[in-house]
Formats: structure tokens, C-alpha cells, sequence
């Protein structure tokens, strides 16, 4: 019970505390609380199901040393849990776009394609990174620092314009996370469709990675046993 | 039933190839393969082990430390793919090995039934049929209720064994004897395990003790550096590794 309040309340802490800083720094748009909320939410499923998956296959290394399990199922397992998790922690958002008088349009339907690609996104990064994190073992940590990087380019708690009109635009542009944040954000908050290339950008990058990071599990996964 | 074969191993090989010095790093490996570091060891922990296992026949699998055994049982049940050959299993498999290890410490006794017993294919309708039977096996008590974690050693193999051994599988496979918890639950064990034997099921039964195997199997097979070298009735083969380790 307290798990489950704790995925309530920590997005809601997390909202609060960066609205009142960067809505400071930066100036307070409209419904910038709900702006920070739809990103910080997404980023948080993002690095939580990574890292879970990640970890999976050495997790439960001494459980495949005794029988045999399928392994693709503790990546995706992974994936799936910190799904719900997030899924849950949804609620939160429905409950701040009311108070923020922000009514739902038909558009909102139109979310279940972000929020789908981040989970191909989740899952395909997650069985290849599975992987490696068998044989390397630093790779959590690495991995760690790159979520981060990918944290700080993903438009979660300052608007983009600046940054999509300057040189580094491409950092925000061609980072995945980003454009299902931005399609998100749209469905929900704006009450507007889809934009063409945040829906198909990511969703590639999902496709790409999912069928790379399958074939790397597949041909790997015999010798994870030697390993774990 | 005679005569119809449980388990076929065909020319089985079985490589391992370690890395010389362990490389668990990226950058280790980075750095490594820049230089041109990265030597592989290779050996073959089983070479061109064929033979097969009659349904309801108990074959006892003997050998020194080394010699491919725990191997052997791995690839059996599925767990390690053998690098040539292979292995063709009638029959559901049944594992006694390491009886607990898949247990989750944060879960209590109850919910590891169903996370153990799925970790071993068991149905969760199934599982919730038998819940009771296994509590009453494992003489765990109100203790179902309390995590893993705080269960001693004895309790968390009681509850191992009485998971693993509720179904009646078609092949068991036995690695050490078993040497659970205090003497009345190992009695008890004992006994269970007679009763799966006495049901005509197949075993497979590592040990290095011949009295037992004498006891327990009617075939057995001796494996020495990954090769198999005999393969005979129990009796003549624990004659001929009692000669091996006298030498």
C-alpha cells in the first residue's frame, strides 16, 4: 500500500519542487506544473524500466543457473512492471490537469501512441542492455550517466524553443525521449494530434533497437549462464 | 512401458570458453582489445558422451571432482546448450538441484510458492490446488507468512523440496544426496523420494558414494575429464570405480 502511494506522492514532491525553481528561473508559462509533470513522468518510466531491465538476467542469475526459464522474460517482465508503476502514477496527472482547469479533448485518446512507443522504447533499450550488463559489469553505471545526459535533453522542466532555434537544436531533435514527450504533451495538454515526426522518429528508434537488441539476446543468451 | 527411452544424449559436447583473465569491464574490454589481450581458454567439459536412459530406469552417474557430472545434469535439464550433439528428454524434468536458490527474500514462504512453482512451469491454478498439501509437507506452519529472509537454512530447503517434488514428474534428477533439514524431515524425504522411485519414474542420481548407488540404481555410467568410460549394470560399474579411486 505505502509502494503505491509512494508512486503517487514522488512525481507530485518532484512536480512541486521544479515548478517553484524553474518556474522561478525561467519565468512560469501557462500550466507549466502540468508541463513538468507529463515529462518528468515519462522520463521517470524511462530510466526506471531501463535500469530494472538492465539488471534483470544478473538479477535472476541463480535462478538460470537451476532450471530452465525463457530469458527474454525477465527483461520484458522488467519493462512491463515499471509499466504499471507508471501507469499508476498517471493518476497523478489527471489530478493536477483538473485542478490546472485543463479539460480532456478528444485528442486524448490520441496519447496511447506516446505512451506505447515509450514502451517499445523502454523494452528495446532494456533487452539490449540485458545483455551487455551480463558481461560488463560497469555498464550500470555508465548507464546511469547516460540517462542523465538524456534527462537533462529531453525538455522536461524548460520549454525547447530556445534550445530547437540554437546549433544544438539536433540534442532534442534526435533524441527519442524527447519527441514522445513532445506528442504527449500535445494529446494532453495543447488538445492537439499528433505531430508526424515525433510519432514516427521514436517509434523507429523503438523498431530498430528492439529487433538489434533481439538478435544480440538470442544469440548471446546461451552463454549467460557462464557468466551470471 | 519397458523399453521405450526417457532420455537420449547423441554425441554430446559440451565447450566452455573463458576468457584467460576476467574482463568484466567495458573498459577493460576496450582497453583490451585495443591491445590485443583478450586470450580465450577453451575446454570441453563433455566429449562425445552418447548414451540413453530407458523410461523408469535409475542411473546413477558417477566420476571424480571435474569430471563433467554437474555438466552432464545441466544440459539435461535444459539449462546449458550443448556445443555439438544433443539431447532429446521425454517427459517433464524435474531438477533437484541447490533445493531454494530461486527463492525472492523479500516474499514471504506463501508468494514464493507461486514464484518458485512458476520459475519450475507449474500452473498457477495447479498451484493453488496443491498450496495446502505443500504447506502441510514443508511443516512450515504459521511460518508460510513470514519472509524468506528470516527463515533458517533447514526451513527454506523444506520448502524447496516439498515445491519441487509436488508434481510426480517423469524424470528426476537428484544431484548429491539429499540431506535435508533435521533427521524426521529427512525420513520423510526419503521416503517421498522412494515413493517417486517405486512409480517407475526415470532418475538421474549423482553421487560419489558406490554404497548408494548400488542401493538406489540399477544402471549407472562413469564419466572421467568430460568422456564417459563405462556404462553397465550398477553393480560392475561401482566395482570398476571402486578399483578407479584405489589406484
Amino acid at each position: 500500500m505505502l509502494g503505491f502511494l509512494w508512486t503517487l506522492i514522488e512525481p507530485l514532491l518532484t512536480m512541486i519542487v521544479l515548478t517553484i525553481i524553474f518556474g522561478t528561473l525561467f519565468g512560469r508559462g501557462k500550466n507549466f506544473s502540468v508541463y513538468i509533470l507529463c515529462g518528468r513522468l515519462m522520463f521517470s518510466y524511462f530510466s526506471n524500466g531501463t535500469k530494472l531491465a538492465l539488471k534483470s538476467i544478473r538479477r535472476n542469475g541463480r535462478m538460470l543457473r537451476k532450471v530452465y526459464v525463457p530469458k527474454y522474460m525477465y527483461p520484458l517482465s522488467s519493462a512491463l512492471s515499471a509499466f504499471v508503476t507508471f501507469a499508476i502514477s498517471l493518476v497523478v496527472l489527471v489530478g493536477v490537469s483538473l485542478v490546472q482547469h485543463i479539460w480532456p479533448t478528444i485528442h486524448v485518446l490520441e496519447a496511447i501512441v506516446p505512451l506505447l512507443t515509450l514502451f517499445l522504447l523502454v523494452f528495446s533499450l532494456g533487452i539490449f542492455l540485458s545483455v551487455l550488463d551480463v558481461f560488463f559489469r560497469d555498464l550500470e553505471y555508465i548507464w546511469n550517466v547516460v540517462t542523465m545526459l538524456i534527462m537533462y535533453a529531453s525538455a522536461i522542466f524548460y520549454y525547447p524553443e530556445k534550445v530547437l532555434v540554437s546549433e544544438y537544436a539536433f540534442l532534442l531533435k534526435y533524441n527519442p525521449l524527447y519527441a514522445v514527450i513532445n506528442n504527449f504533451r500535445r494529446t494532453i495538454m495543447y488538445g492537439q494530434s499528433l505531430e508526424f515526426f515525433s510519432t514516427w522518429y521514436p517509434l523507429a528508434v523503438a523498431v530498430v533497437f528492439g529487433v538489434i537488441g533481439m538478435i544480440f539476446f538470442y544469440k548471446k543468451q546461451d552463454e549467460f549462464i557462464l557468466y551470471v | 512401458m519397458a523399453n521405450k527411452t526417457a532420455i537420449e544424449v547423441k554425441n554430446l559436447g559440451v565447450r566452455f570458453r573463458m576468457q584467460k583473465e576476467k574482463t568484466d569491464t567495458l573498459k577493460e574490454f576496450f582497453v583490451k582489445t585495443l591491445k590485443k589481450e583478450i586470450k580465450y581458454n577453451e575446454f570441453w567439459a563433455l566429449k562425445d558422451v552418447s548414451f540413453s536412459v530407458e523410461k523408469g530406469t535409475r542411473l546413477g552417474i558417477m566420476g571424480l571432482n571435474g569430471a563433467g557430472k554437474s555438466t552432464l545434469l545441466k544440459t539435461i535439464a535444459g539449462v546449458l546448450k550443448p556445443t555439438e550433439g544433443e539431447v532429446i528428454r521425454k517427459g517433464n524434468v524435474v531438477p533437484l538441484l541447490e533445493l531454494g536458490a530461486g527463492f525472492d527474500q523479500q516474499y514471504t514462504g506463501a508468494e514464493n510458492i507461486f514464484l518458485y512453482g512458476a520459475m519450475l512451469g507449474y500452473q498457477r491454478s495447479f498451484l493453488k490446488e496443491k498450496y495446502k498439501e505443500i504447506i502441510d509437507f514443508s511443516e512450515l506452519g504459521d511460518f508460510i507468512n513470514v519472509p524468506v529472509k528470516n527463515y533458517s537454512s533447514g526451513m527454506k530447503s523444506r520448502l524447496g523440496f516439498s515445491i519441487a517434488t509436488i508434481v510426480e514428474p517423469e524424470i528426476l534428477i537428484l544431484d548429491e544426496v539429499l540431506s535435508v533439514g533435521d533427521v524426521k524431515f529427512k525420513r520423510k524425504s526419503e521416503a517421498k523420494i522412494k515413493s517417486m522411485f517405486d512409480k517407475g519414474i526415470t532418475v538421474l542420481f549423482v553421487s560419489h558414494s558406490t554404497q548408494q548407488v548400488k542401493n538406489l540404481c540399477d544402471k549407472a555410467i562413469i564419466l572421467e575429464h568430460g568422456k564417459l568410460i563405462m556404462n553397465g549394470d550398477s553393480a560392475s560399474v561401482c566395482e570398476a570405480y571402486t578399483e578407479m579411486t584405489n589406484k
